[in-house]
């Protein structure tokens, strides 16, 4: 993975902030999309991810790492007609 | 009574067997035309067990952001099984080609198929679709690689361009979703069917088992339902009595009907009765 240029401002406290499912959420710098996954006990199989209105492949999980401002859709299959 | 009852079943199946055949949507064959979705129910044991009982293979469910407030919120994978039901992901709730397209990715993007229930609203009151985001959204997502079920209103217009865009089935409305008004316009519904060479399944406003019947006799290829079954009292016999109508209703169809006329004819003979 290729660092991602963080401003100092956001890495001072060792923390971003992100946007997940409409909220405001902060966590740990370098935190990947199957460590958000896993820290919302999420199961990684049964849910789509779209980053920055991007759909993410879930090979890529792994390897993601998340970036201040970073705006995430966790969605999943519910009950429909 | 056993004996009696066994030939009571045969003859059904064997008359059913013989004059009708798959329902083949796209490159799947179904054995049930009865298509249902999978939202309302009161709880998730109920809407499994109202499903099985209803026949249906084909099952729709909706793609919506995870609760993350709500911790024991579950994906309605861990009580329908893709190996039993082949599920179909919905845009429901989206009110423009743009929205419809995005949801349609992020249920393609789940893994399960390439298809889509496609319905892009154009009114909160009647929820009545918007055709002209719904032929918008067809268009990319055929081209995209989607298996397109394209919900619509019941006009043949619409139908047969949602058909030139390579929807693999066409579904318009029995009535506005969940109101249970039943088949409003058979006439329009017939006229569709009759036009079309892409599976018509009507989709939306049955409300009990003679809605679905009507509506199957009319010789559309299926009826797709939700809430006439999750909001009955007892939804698995609901969804009992759905199956038996659409299997009544087709069969019906298939058989030709006898013409219908403004006087009375009798049944029995008019002759040999006593002085």
């Amino acid at each position: 993975m290729i660092p991602t240029p963080r401003s100092e401002a956001t890495d001072a406290d060792g923390t971003i902030r992100l946007m997940v499912n409409g909220q405001p959420r902060t966590v740990t710098t370098g935190l990947t999309v199957t460590g958000l996954i896993e820290s919302l006990d999420l199961t990684p199989a049964l849910i789509v991810v779209e980053k920055n209105l991007e759909i993410l492949n879930r090979e890529k999980y792994d390897t993601t790492v998340l970036t201040e401002g970073d705006r995430l859709e966790l969605v999943h299959f519910v009950g429909g007609g | 009574m056993d004996r009696l009852k066994m030939r009571e079943r045969q003859a059904d199946s064997s008359a059913e067997s013989s004059r009708d055949g798959p329902l083949v949507i796209g490159d799947r064959r179904f054995t049930s035309r009865l298509i249902v979705g999978t939202g309302k129910y009161r709880d998730n044991e109920s809407m499994v067990q109202a499903i099985r009982a209803s026949g249906a293979e084909m099952v729709t469910v909706a793609v919506r952001r995870v609760d993350l407030d709500q911790s024991n919120e579950e994906s309605i994978l861990h009580h329908l099984d893709p190996g039993e039901f082949f599920l179909l992901p919905n845009t429901a709730g989206c009110y423009s080609a743009q929205d419809a397209i995005r949801y349609a990715r992020l249920g393609r993007a789940a893994g399960l198929n390439e298809w889509v229930k496609l319905e892009v609203i154009g009114d909160e009151k009647t929820l009545l679709p918007d055709v002209q985001g719904t032929l918008e959204a067809a268009r990319i997502l055929v081209g995209e690689g989607f298996k397109v079920m394209a919900y619509t209103n019941d006009d043949l217009i619409t139908a047969l361009r949602l058909e030139d865009v390579g929807c693999v089935s066409i579904m318009p409305l029995a009535s506005p979703i969940g109101s249970g008004l039943g088949l409003i316009n058979p006439y329009y519904i017939r006229e569709i069917k009759s036009r079309l060479s892409t599976p018509v399944i009507v989709d939306a406003g049955v409300g009990t088992a003679s809605d679905a019947c009507v509506t199957m006799e009319q010789g559309v290829d299926g009826v797709l339902m939700n809430t006439a079954i999750a909001a009955a009292e007892d939804p698995v016999a609901m969804a009992t009595a759905m199956k038996l109508a659409v299997r009544a209703g087709r069969l019906a169809y298939l058989s030709g009907r006898m013409p219908s006329k403004e006087v009375a004819v009798p049944s029995s003979p008019r002759h040999g009765m006593l002085d």
